[in-house]
This record gives structure tokens, sequence and C-alpha cells, in this order.
């Protein structure tokens, strides 16, 4: 099975190859780069479809590292076959996806479902993560060396911050045998209680208690410390606030193996938009101040930022249509995150497409320790497309996600992905999967 | 644009300074109907009205139901606790089943921050908002400014100083959006940790003693202190919090000559307020209840009042 893939503007960003080429593609895997200037081009490829990439963006295909498929124990809100499909649509070729399932991943059976499911799927790759303690419950050790085996990539009790310094710290410490990134939701449950927004105001203008960015700061300082101390490898999941980034950055400057991601949204969306109740914005991390988006953008295009990550978070209706405080967290963002990113940082000038494409494909495959994100000769055939003047408004009915959840519903954004290639098979174009 | 133009009344926030009139203005004649003997207009004939509390508020509901009742209107109340939503019902059933029972306007109370601005988006009842969370609480915000209205003659430029739990006041938000569109020096006063973060921006200014923020007031609003927040931790005891911020007498020298004192009620008598205070010349709290059922009065009237609705259908 030969696939060209003609004309397009390649960056990969992982070789500083940015240029008009042509990719060749056999049983999956990347033969190589052919230049658009190469006068035999195509001869000895009769046989291969072509897919003319003229006028397109062609990357390495996207890895988003913190999503939640809900699958096992909550598959009306996703499952792994509408998850896949979704990331497959948003312009993704692997994602990772989050324990919090019922049961939790915490042991290989669990974590060797996700893996076949995904694979019966046929869509996306899906790696997940193991939980850090057994049932998140913050307690104990989950057995990490028997859920590596079964195809973890990471660990992390997510949306359960681990409470205790001193599991926070053996964690650290004992996943060093893996060389496994710790992913660590900073927030300190004892400053968030009850919160509903950021902390500022706001907050008091919309009567909603509010949950101060020093909640998220005082932990990212304590798993810093603790990252320092065992030599553990350190990621951050969704940073939202000003403070976090300069902890980051001083950790990084002194050679602390620290990672961090960043979401669409909380590069976006301000905490003024929940002045309407709309209990699509609430997330967590809540959407913060001006001042805050202000620094995040900045530390993406400095370098500071690892990685981009949706933290997908599928919700059914009924979680969401409803009184703000009775409303789940989360946005389903799939769908909508390259779009956002290009419409709102890049066409704008805040981001440089080159960087854009890095903080999708080799960030994340580094936090990682993944062989993805690269054209390279040899790799995985992963590969997105995007079309950067495709003009587009969100419309969460035609999400392949089971979830509607986005505060972007309505939004007129340019630059969409257009054609996802998964192991040298096309799995979405255009939106449409399959 | 008039306050009859609008299908709902969540907050002060969104309105602008002549709606705010036009409701204190017609707030007049139904405090003399409220005086006189028999307190009945037919105004409101033939149409209904249901209160829908989902949380206790006995004085708030009374007012409304008596102001509708004045008005001719047929009045209705469900008593909803929160426990009876989480045995199921979401609240948007709960509407419906209350919208397919035909009343105009619904008057809602609730726990939750924004969810009369849920019910409005999904209903095509009038809402009125009678108190979400720590949000708003329009008409009482409005009563008290018919009130200081009443007392000075006017609202325009006032130095007013609201005492103690700022970040968890819906009367004090209220209060706030309310006054600052008529130019009012608004000072909020309380224990650091009952003053909401980046207040000033707002334009009002916070401060950490009762004496700074009466300092020339002509009017002083008391909030009622809600125990629960010192098992919250935000403040070490009822006693500390009296020695701190009650209201008594002495302080009323520091204000201006003529200040006037208001609570929304139930007053802690002792805990934020003196008695001396409470039932002083210079307290206006009774009056504000009766100016309550006049402002609800005044509400429903420009909600569900003759003309519009008639025309609409």
């Amino acid at each position: 099975m030969r696939l060209r893939v003609r004309d397009g503007r390649i960056i990969d960003p992982a070789h500083n190859v940015d240029s008009v080429a042509d990719v060749l593609i056999e049983d999956g895997r990347i033969v190589g780069l052919e230049p658009a200037t190469d006068p035999d081009r195509g001869s000895t490829q009769g046989d291969a479809q072509v897919i003319d990439a003229t006028g397109k963006i062609v990357c390495p295909g996207f890895i988003d590292m913190h999503v939640h498929f809900r699958d096992p124990g909550y598959e009306y809100k996703e499952d792994i076959e509408t998850g896949s499909r979704a990331a497959a649509a948003g312009g993704f070729t692997t994602v990772c996806c989050m324990p919090n399932t019922d049961p939790v991943i915490d042991n290989g059976a669990v974590a060797s479902y996700v893996r076949k499911r995904a694979q019966d799927a046929g869509v996306i790759d899906v790696l997940p993560f193991g939980s850090i303690t057994k049932r998140q419950a913050g307690e104990e050790l989950s057995e990490m060396g028997e859920l590596v085996r079964a195809g973890c990539v990471g660990f992390s009790d997510d949306g359960k911050p681990v409470m205790r310094a001193d599991v926070m710290r053996n964690a650290l410490s004992y996943s060093r045998i893996f060389n496994a990134p710790i992913i660590s939701h900073c927030e300190d449950l004892n400053l968030t209680r009850d919160g509903q927004m950021h902390e500022g105001y706001y907050s008091f203008v919309f009567g909603l208690k509010g949950i101060p960015a020093e909640a998220e700061e005082t932990m990212v300082a304590r798993d810093l410390l603790l990252a320092r101390l065992t030599g553990g490898r350190l990621h951050v999941c969704h940073v939202s606030t000003r403070g976090s980034l300069e902890l980051i950055r001083r950790a990084k400057a002194e050679g602390i193996a620290v990672t961090c991601e960043v979401t669409p949204h909380h590069l976006t969306l301000t905490d003024e938009v929940v002045g309407s109740y709309d209990t699509n914005t609430k997330v967590n991390p809540p959407l913060r101040s001006e001042d805050h988006v202000q620094a995040l953008r900045q530390a993406l295009s400095e370098g500071l930022i690892d990685c981009i990550a949706t933290d997908h978070a599928p919700h059914h209706l009924e979680s969401k249509d409803c009184e703000y405080a009775a409303a789940a967290p989360g946005i389903a963002g799939l769908e909508t995150a390259v779009a956002v990113i290009m419409d709102r940082l890049v066409h704008s000038g805040a981001l440089d497409i080159t960087k854009m494409v890095s903080l999708f494909t080799v960030g994340p495959a580094r936090v990682l320790g993944l062989d993805r994100g690269t054209l390279s000769p040899g790799a995985r055939a992963d590969i997105t497309i995007i079309d950067p003047d495709r003009v587009k408004r969100v419309n969460p009915e035609t999400f392949n996600s089971k979830a509607r959840n986005t505060p972007f519903a309505g939004m007129e954004l340019r630059g969409w992905p257009w054609m996802t290639i998964s192991e040298g098979r096309v799995v979405a174009h255009d939106g449409s999967v399959g | 644009m008039g306050f009859d133009q609008r299908k709902d009344l969540l907050g002060l926030r969104d309105l602008g300074r002549e709606e705010i009139e036009q409701i204190l203005d017609t707030a007049i004649p139904m405090k003399d109907i409220v005086q006189r003997e028999i307190k009945k207009v037919p105004t409101l004939r033939g149409k209904g009205l249901i209160t829908v509390f989902y949380e206790n508020s006995t004085r708030t509901r009374t007012s409304f139901e008596l102001a509708g009742k004045y008005l001719s209107a047929d009045t209705s109340n469900l008593a909803v606790s929160t426990s009876s939503v989480q045995k199921g019902e979401t609240l948007r059933d709960t509407i419906k089943t209350i919208e397919m029972m035909g009343p105009q306007v619904i008057i809602m109370r609730h726990s939750m921050s924004g969810a009369p601005h849920y019910v409005a988006r999904n209903t095509s009842m009038r809402v009125i908002n009678a108190g979400d969370g720590t949000n708003e609480h329009p008409t009482q915000g409005l009563l008290d400014m018919f009130t200081i209205r009443e007392h000075k003659g006017r609202l325009d430029g006032l130095k007013v100083a609201i005492l103690g739990d700022i970040l968890h006041s819906r009367v004090a938000r209220s209060n706030i959006y309310g006054l600052l569109k008529f130019g009012c020096e608004v000072r909020v006063a309380g224990p650091p940790t009952l003053i909401p973060p980046d207040v000033e921006r707002l334009g009002v200014k916070p401060c950490f003693t009762l004496e700074e923020a009466i300092r020339g007031a002509d009017v002083i609003n008391v909030l009622r202190i809600q125990k629960e927040r010192q098992q919250a931790g935000l403040f070490p005891s009822v006693d500390e919090y009296s020695n701190l911020y009650m209201l008594r007498p002495d302080h009323l020298r520091l204000a201006a000559p003529g200040a006037i004192v208001l609570h929304p009620g139930p007053m802690n008598r002792g805990v934020e307020i003196s008695s001396e205070m409470a039932d002083g010349p210079r307290s206006v709290i009774n009056e504000q209840v009766m100016n309550g059922v006049a402002v609800r009065m005044a509400v429903l009237f420009l909600m569900m009042g003759g003309g519009r609705d008639e025309a609409a259908s």
C-alpha cells in the first residue's frame, strides 16, 4: 500500500524541514520526502494513491497527550471509539488518555483493555496513562511496572491531585525505573474547595466562588521541589497561571526535569466569559484573567511550554444543562483545538506556524519519550494535513465526539485540519471520519 | 429602554439607571396602596405568579406574595428544598412543569449563582431573581435604594458604607451595582477574609475598619453575618467579630449628620448591629420591610401590567 502526499508545504520541526515536497508512504511507514523540484519524482511510484496537498500544510501526526475517553465506566459520555474518531477529525493521530475511568487504569488489565479497544476501533493510536496511586486514592503507588508492560506511557492521578507530599515524592522517585513522566494536575484542594471560577474581579462580579491562581502555584512549587529531590520527571499539565510559568522557568534553568502543557482554551478565553453562566465555560483549572492568558501566550512563543494538549473532557448534556455550580467542569476540545490555535494565535501573528506544529508533534513526543512526531524515513506514517485558510463555524452538532460541551460553539475560525493519516491510512478528511 | 420592556429581572448589574428610576418612581404610588386600609387594586386581576424558593426565606417570599395579592394577581408558592432536587428532578424539568401551569411570572430564590439566568434562558415565563447564591438580590437592592432616596431626597453622590460579609453577600452586590449607577461613593468594610479581591476595580473602596468606612457616610448598610463563615475559618469567633465590626451608637458620630442605618434582616442583634442602633432614631430597618412590598409591587406591575402583555397576545 503506497501513498504519495503531493505538493504540500512540509513542516517537520524535529528536523527543521519547511519546504514544498511530496511525502512517500509505504506499508504504514514513511519512506521519505521527495522535493517538488525533483524531475523524476513519481516515476517509480506509478501505483501509489496520490493526495494533492497543494496549498496545505503537511505535518507529522499531531499528538494530544491529555484526553479523557471515559471508557471504561462512563461510555455514555464518550467511548474509546467515538473519542478516537473525534481525535482523527481534529487532526490527531496519537492521544494519551487519562486513567480516571471506572475502574481506574491502575492495573495492567484495564490498560490492556484500553489498548485493545483502540486497536479494534482502528482509527488512531491511544496510549493510556496509568494512575500514580491505586484507585487514584493518593495513598499507595500503583504497580507501575505492570502498567508500563501493558502499554502505559506515563502516570497521573489526573483531576485528583496527590495531596500527600510523601506519596508524590515516592512516585517521582520510583518512576525513574521506567523513565516515565509523572503528570501532575497541580491543585491544592484546600484552596479550591467549592470554587467555580478564577478568583478575581469577575468572581466577585458574578457571585461565584473563586479559585485563586495560588491553588495551582503552590502545588507546582511543591512538585518542582520534589522533582529536584528525586530526579524524577515531572510534567505539569494544563498550566494556567503566570506564577506557575515563573516557577517552571526557574526550575528548567536550574536543570530540574520538568515539562509542561497548556490548553487551547486557557490560551484564548478569559474569565470574563463566565458572566453568561454558560456552563461550557466551566473548566478545571478555571479560565483565568487576561494577564494570565497573556503570560501563557508569551511563554508559548518563548518555548517555555513543551506542548499543547486539549484536556478533552467530554460530558453528557445533563452534566452541563444545569446551574453553573452543579455543572461538571470540562471542555470537549479535540475537534476545535487546531482551528482555535490556528485562528487565534497563528493567523493573529502571536505564534509562528512552525512553532505551533512542534507544540503538537515533537513537543509531546519528547515529553513522552515516543519515537513519533516526525516525518523521518522509517517513522510511523502518521500525518496531519492542515488547510490554513479553510473558514468554518464551530458546530458541536457535527462533532464526532459524543459530547457537545464547548465554549467555542458558533465561532468562525480560519485554519482547520484537512486530512488525518494514521499509519498510512486516511482516517479523516475535512471533519469526516472513516 | 424602560424596565417594562424587559423579560426578566435578574440583577441590577445589567439594569440601566433609567430602568431603576422607573421602578423606584412606580413604587411611590404602590407604597400608598400598602398604607391604605383596603390594600387591593384590580390591576393584575387574572394574572398568575408563582414563587419557587430553593432556599428558605419566609420574609422575601411573603413580601412577593403580598405584593402580588395587593395587585389582585393569583399567587402561588412552590416550596422546593435542595434535597428534592437531589432526588432527581432537574431544574429545567421543574420549571417546565411550572410553566405548563400557566403563571406569567416566576419568582425564584436559589442557592446557586446564575440559576435564574439559566431558567430565564429556558422558559417563556418572566423571571424575577429573589436572590441567587452569592450573586444578586435585585429587589433588595431596589428597596434599599428606594428607602435611601425617600430619606435623602436623592441618590446621586451619596456616601454609602456597606458593612460585613461583602464577599458572600448578594445584597452587597446589588447595592453596589445600583448605587454606582447614581455616582454614589461606596465603601465596603469587613475583615479582609470577607472582602472580595479586586473590589477596587468596580470603583468601590475597601476598608478593614468600620471607622474608615463610616466617616462622612450618609448611609450605613449593615449586612447579616452568617455564623457558618466562622466554621469556614473566615474569622476566629463571633465575639471577636462583634468587637471589631458591630455597629454601635458611638460610630454614628463619625457619619454625616442625619445618616441613616439599613439592615436587610434578619438581624443578629449584638453581633453585627447593637440593639441601640437597630431600634434607634436613625434606623430605617422597619421601613425597608414596607418599602420592600411597594418595590415588588412596582416590579410586578411593570412586568405583568396591562398594556404590553395584552398587546403581545
